[in-house]
């Protein structure tokens, strides 16, 4: 049996065809889904995003060219800047938001999933379900690509706008981030947890 | 509806909020824990209503200075100028961004209202323990859950254009006391909506079969 985290509906779990997505009868919330080699596909793909976020995070997110100077900035950077124009507050939500949350919930993905991918039960893995779950709302870095690109337009009046390196990365990066929270089953995760133990 | 549903609370069951587990309530259900993941078992999120008030309330509050203050300090050596949501729009608008300016307008300022005001349409009806359009209301919570976080867009915005612009002397643009204000109202949103627990919304159906839960 599930229960509905919506409406509390209490109803028969059912076996799903691959790609298949149970809804809740009464409110029409999402239950599950079943996806072939969820768990593999949730691997590979959170440690290919690392590798980007590793990436967007050491080279510059957007230049400006102006005679013949070339200005850049990281995303680090960015934070500093406010950091020391007073806007502490601002500072850390951008940081907490695009840098921080993020960064946790894929160190938190690859600590649960890549020991039990090696048939170990990871110390503390119930704190580290919970963490990310509460982590994963605030994540924001397909907003942060949105952002860029409108400062960049409002910029390029300005100056010549050169797209750094980052830009690319976080790009793709966003692309990752949507596909693990499609693919990744937090079902198959407790399986294969109580299937170890 | 002729039948009772059956609820998970109805038959003594707890849901485990993080990890999904069903569990069967002990008779200290008030401080009961998941027996596989740990996280504490509510019947329903506690104190939902209230929270979910006094959050929103501030939210409503940090509105009108989002939107009345600066988000931005332009200064060059042709004077300065002062930029709030509202004219980064029009700004938008009048050189020849439409796109640009539907973007931000639906992100920082339709989008923060609309929830709002989602969020106090959703509490006064499950306040009055309504049974009205039980599916929409359902939906509207997921849908404010979904789009509230793309409000951050204009802070984004701001913190890049401030880090760029910081570095060389062609302008000076600083961040103004508008963009506080607008993060504190994405935030606080952003908390009401998970401080609100949508099984209020079907637990007048079930009180009316007399099986509500303790």
């Amino acid at each position: 049996m599930i229960a509905c985290h919506e409406c509390d509906l209490l109803q028969r779990e059912v076996p799903l065809p691959a790609g298949g997505v149970a809804r809740c009868a009464r409110c029409g919330a999402e239950l599950y889904r079943s996806h072939p080699d969820s768990f593999e596909r949730t691997l590979s793909l959170t440690l290919g995003a690392i590798a980007l976020f590793a990436i967007a995070n050491i080279y510059p997110i957007v230049g400006l060219k102006l005679e013949g100077q070339v200005i850049q900035t990281t995303l680090f950077h960015t934070v500093q800047t406010l950091w020391d124009e007073e806007m502490k507050s601002v500072a850390a939500l951008v940081f907490v938001t695009t840098l921080l949350m993020p960064a946790l919930e894929l160190f938190a993905m690859a600590y649960l999933l890549l020991p039990l991918k090696l048939g170990r039960v990871p110390q503390g893995f119930a704190l580290v379900f919970r963490m990310l779950q509460a982590v994963r709302p605030w994540g924001m870095v397909e907003v942060l690509m949105l952002g860029v690109l409108v400062s960049l337009v409002k910029l390029a009046h300005l100056a010549a706008v050169v797209p750094g390196i980052a830009l690319w990365s976080f790009g793709a990066l966003m692309i990752l981030f949507a596909a693990i929270a499609a693919v990744f089953d937090p079902r198959e995760l407790w399986a294969r947890m109580s299937a170890i133990r | 509806m002729t039948r009772a549903p059956t609820t998970a609370a109805s038959l003594g069951l707890l849901v485990c909020h993080a990890c999904g587990l069903l569990a069967r309530a002990g008779p200290h259900a008030h401080d009961a824990c998941c027996p596989r993941c740990g996280a504490r078992l509510h019947w329903r999120k506690p104190d939902s209503i209230s929270r979910t008030w006094a959050l929103l309330i501030a939210a409503i509050v940090c509105y009108v200075p989002a939107n009345v203050l600066p988000m931005m300090h332009t200064g060059s050596l042709f004077g300065s100028q002062s930029d709030t949501i509202m004219s980064g729009v029009i700004y938008f608008w009048t050189s020849g961004s439409w796109y640009l300016a539907l973007i931000i307008f639906f992100a920082s300022i339709m989008v923060p209202l609309l929830k709002m005001i989602s969020l106090v349409l959703l509490l006064v009806s499950v306040q009055l323990r309504s049974r009205w359009q039980l599916n929409q209301r359902a939906r509207l919570y997921r849908l404010v859950e979904v789009v509230g976080r793309w409000s951050m867009l204009d802070i984004y915005v701001v913190a890049v254009i401030v880090a760029l612009v910081q570095l060389q002397a062609l302008a000076t643009i600083l961040p103004g006391p508008g963009a506080i204000a607008f993060g504190a109202v994405v935030v606080l949103t952003m908390f009401a909506a998970m401080a609100f627990d949508p099984r209020l919304i079907w637990d007048p159906l079930d009180e009316e079969h007399g099986r509500a839960p303790a």
